[in-house]
């Protein structure tokens, strides 16, 4: 009997009981071009990475690696098994060619099995380089790509009351798994972390239970933990001319290998949630500039009228981040709110785990939050604890393309 | 020690049969044809060989150590499979080794202070010898590893007695000293022993094992005792007693055990979750710090049991074999740096950075690793 690798997860494992054994085999580093699933699943190939404007899914898990050999072979050999496996997950099937259930029993299955039965879940998965990967603390060219290091890929300033933990900071890699199943998040971490023992190693890891940004507009805007609307002027998919001149790399911008590419700055900021819950409505407005019913700026009524920073408190949020105080910078938020149990005090240890895409951060976050750091109100219930820089490459091609290829192939 | 997962394999596969025991110290061997035995000089710096070559068949090796450190010798062939070794050979004292070699490449390794790869010398074998049909080549590695057990219960057993006679004669300094030597060669064959349920919780249980009506006995309570703020081990008599009586049973089981190369294969895998689950976690030895002597120990024990399956692996699946023999390199290098003296730094004396470095080495080497037992049940 053969295996068709157009069987889902769901279906697979009604066929598990028979023992069916992959029979297809594909050559690793293969994109597979996948019949579509008709349910929920998102493109894998296409001129940009999914997971960047694809509709803000429920569920995040992201991780950040530290690349362990100094093989340049075997991190290329790496981004291919990856890209072939996130292919697969993300059509909704194993991440190994031959399954959770379907190999010969003396041998461990090429995928954990957690997610059998589950459906695609939307999961997209997002790979980004940091600036690590290309030289080492001491300079060091790693791998001979120093040379095709992005000056948008500059190191963070210090910005003011920052007090980072380094060990959840940085990486040399980053994968950006979303889903709307958090276990379908997950399977895909786990399984990609797993392929890249030896070559990779987890340096920090963040789930996020709950969207806090649109990028669609056929999205409603979710809340945040301080339970305000958050990310009503977020870019959105729809805006193709705003993400080409704020969020896409062109080719002007260089290096060439970047082109189509994006910036992802991760930013863990534990809200101090028992202070702020003791402030009273009209201070939690006057400090977001925002109702906390409607979403509408202050002085307005609906959540999309157009704010006008003049008329909002001084120290507010959105003011402050509002494109008019920062040359005109915006970003595409993509961030996720989290709560990683309790912090021993009897506080819930809980935030926002900060995601923004864009072009160009030095143009753009950085700018941004220096203009927070200094000024924002919301800053007193605010703790940043974690950073991180990626520049993520365009979209896979196809088949025999994978991830950074234009630049280490 | 851990749950008797291979208890369930144990009954499976079981392989053996006539296997005529080679090496080890089989007196009844008959010697090479080159005449008589070679002379082997071992010092604390080198390592004397009379002889480079011999005639395939039984060679006979005199080990002196005329040095200030306890030393092994061994005969290696490619990836340190190991062919015959004698360990535990006090200063001033001589032992026999006796190693059936069919033609080929091997080396002869010292290893004064019983550390390190050893101080080692090219040795060639000539002459013609049939070759292995697949089963025989099984068969050979499940032999190749009893002969293994065989050379580890030998040294256990000693230590063993060493350690309890400390204990019960109240020298707690000698007792420390010994605990984490005595517990290297239980360490590399603790697959083997974990296939008799209840001898490895008796031998090897930790504190919080101990089931309900069952005492906290072992190597594990006297560590206890032994590394107390103010040590008293005055009452543990019985228990050192207990724990010799128990390593005598099972080293006499485990000698009697015929092994399936399926069980070498899991053995192996076995040993470096044993490493990652309880000596990167300090909790094997939570009270002496010693994990890294045991890691070090199971990790050897691993590479044993693959050197034994080495000619089956070589030949289904030799790229796995690369794979493992520079995973197994870089898991020595990582630990390495943690060497002291003929020792090893106490976990404690480890930074987060330092146990990371060591966990992300043995998943490097672990995940290949786990692919070994279905390349060995291929049909």
């Amino acid at each position: 009997m053969s295996f068709s690798w157009n069987v889902s997860r769901r279906r697979a494992i009604g066929l598990a009981g028979i023992g069916v054994v992959g029979a297809a085999s594909v050559g690793a580093g293969v994109v597979q071009a996948f019949a579509s699933e008709t349910d929920n699943s998102v493109a894998f190939a296409g001129e940009h990475q999914a997971g960047i404007v694809t509709p803000a899914q429920d569920r995040l898990h992201f991780v950040a690696f530290d690349v362990i050999t100094k093989d340049r072979a075997r991190l290329i050999s790496l981004l291919k098994d990856w890209t072939a496996a996130a292919a697969r997950m993300t059509a909704g099937r194993d991440a190994g060619e031959i399954g959770a259930v379907n190999g010969v029993p003396e041998a461990p299955p090429d995928d954990t099995g957690e997610a059998l039965g589950l459906p695609p879940a939307n999961l997209t998965i997002t790979v980004g380089f940091g600036r690590t990967l290309f030289r080492d603390a001491d300079g060091r060219d790693r791998f001979g790509i120093a040379a095709q290091l992005p000056p948008a890929l500059d190191e963070l300033p210090h910005f003011p009351g920052d007090v980072l933990d380094a060990a959840l900071s940085g990486g040399d890699l980053c994968v950006q798994a979303c889903a709307d199943d958090p276990q379908v998040a997950v399977h895909a971490i786990r399984n990609l972390a797993r392929i890249g023992m030896g070559v990779v190693s987890v340096r920090w890891s963040q789930l996020g239970f709950g969207r806090t940004s649109s990028t669609s507009k056929a999205q409603a805007t979710p809340r945040n933990l301080f339970g305000f609307k958050d990310g009503t002027a977020n870019l959105k998919l729809e805006e193709t001319g705003l993400l080409k001149e704020h969020l896409w790399v062109q080719p002007q911008d260089g290096p060439a290998w970047m082109t189509g590419g994006a910036y992802l700055v991760t930013r863990k900021i534990r809200m101090i949630i028992e202070t702020w819950d003791r402030s009273s409505l009209a201070e939690q407005e006057s400090i977001v500039g925002r109702h906390k019913g409607t979403g509408a700026p202050l002085g307005h009524t609906a959540e999309f009228d157009e704010p006008d920073p003049a008329a909002l408190p001084e120290g507010s949020h959105v003011r402050l981040a509002h494109p008019s105080l920062n040359g005109g910078a915006r970003l595409l938020r993509r961030g996720y709110n989290f709560v990683d149990g309790s912090d021993g005090l009897g506080r819930l240890d809980a935030g926002l785990f900060f995601m923004a895409y864009q072009r160009d951060p030095r143009k753009q976050f950085v700018p941004i939050q220096r203009n927070l750091a200094r000024h924002d109100e919301m800053n007193e219930y605010l703790k940043a604890v974690s950073l991180g820089l990626f520049a993520c490459p365009p979209g896979v091609s196809g088949n025999g393309d994978f991830w950074g290829s234009a630049l280490l192939a | 020690m851990r749950t008797p997962r291979l208890l369930a394999l144990a009954a499976i596969g079981v392989l053996g049969g006539s296997l005529a025991a080679c090496g080890g110290d089989d007196s009844s061997s008959s010697d090479s044809a080159s005449g008589g035995p070679i002379v082997v000089k071992a010092s604390d710096t080198a390592c004397e060989v009379a002889a480079t070559s011999a005639n395939a068949g039984t060679s006979v090796f005199t080990i002196t150590n005329g040095g200030n450190k306890i030393t092994e010798f061994y005969v290696y062939a490619a990836g340190d499979r190991i062919m015959g070794e004698v360990e535990n050979i006090a200063p001033g004292l001589s032992r026999d080794l006796h190693v059936e070699l069919p033609a080929g490449s091997y080396e002869t390794a010292c290893k004064p202070g019983m550390i390190g790869k050893g101080l080692r010398a090219a040795f060639t074998v000539s002459g013609s010898a049939a070759p292995l049909t697949d089963d025989a080549k099984l068969a050979d590695a499940t032999a190749s590893y009893s002969r293994y057990v065989k050379s580890q219960t030998e040294a256990l057993l000693p230590k063993t007695e060493e350690f309890v006679t400390a204990v019960k004669g109240g020298d707690v300094e000698k007792a420390k000293a010994l605990f984490p030597i005595a517990r290297t060669y239980w360490e590399r064959i603790e697959p083997v022993a974990e296939i008799f349920g209840d001898l490895d919780p008796k031998i090897d249980g930790r504190e919080e094992v101990t089931e309900e009506g069952m005492a906290f006995t072992g190597f594990h309570r006297l560590e206890k005792d032994l590394w107390a703020a103010t040590p008293d081990i005055s009452k543990d008599g019985p228990i050192a007693d207990e724990l010799l009586t128990n390593v005598k049973e099972i080293v006499a089981k485990a000698n009697a055990e015929k092994l399936s190369p399926l069980q070498l294969a899991n053995g192996a895998k076995g040993l470096l979750d044993e490493v990652a689950t309880g000596k990167i976690t300090g909790e094997e030895d939570r009270y002496s710090h010693t994990d890294l002597w045991d890691f070090n120990a199971n990790v050897e024990g691993s590479k044993a049991a693959i050197a034994s399956l080495r000619p089956v692996l070589e030949e289904r699946d030799a790229a796995l074999v690369k794979t493992l023999d520079t995973e197994f390199a870089n898991v020595d290098t990582t630990l390495a740096k943690y060497r002291d003296g003929d020792g090893w730094k106490l976990h404690n004396q480890l930074t987060q950075a330092d146990l990371k470095s060591l966990s992300d080495a043995i998943n490097a080497l672990a995940e290949p690793i786990s692919k070994v037992a279905a390349v060995v049940s291929q049909k």
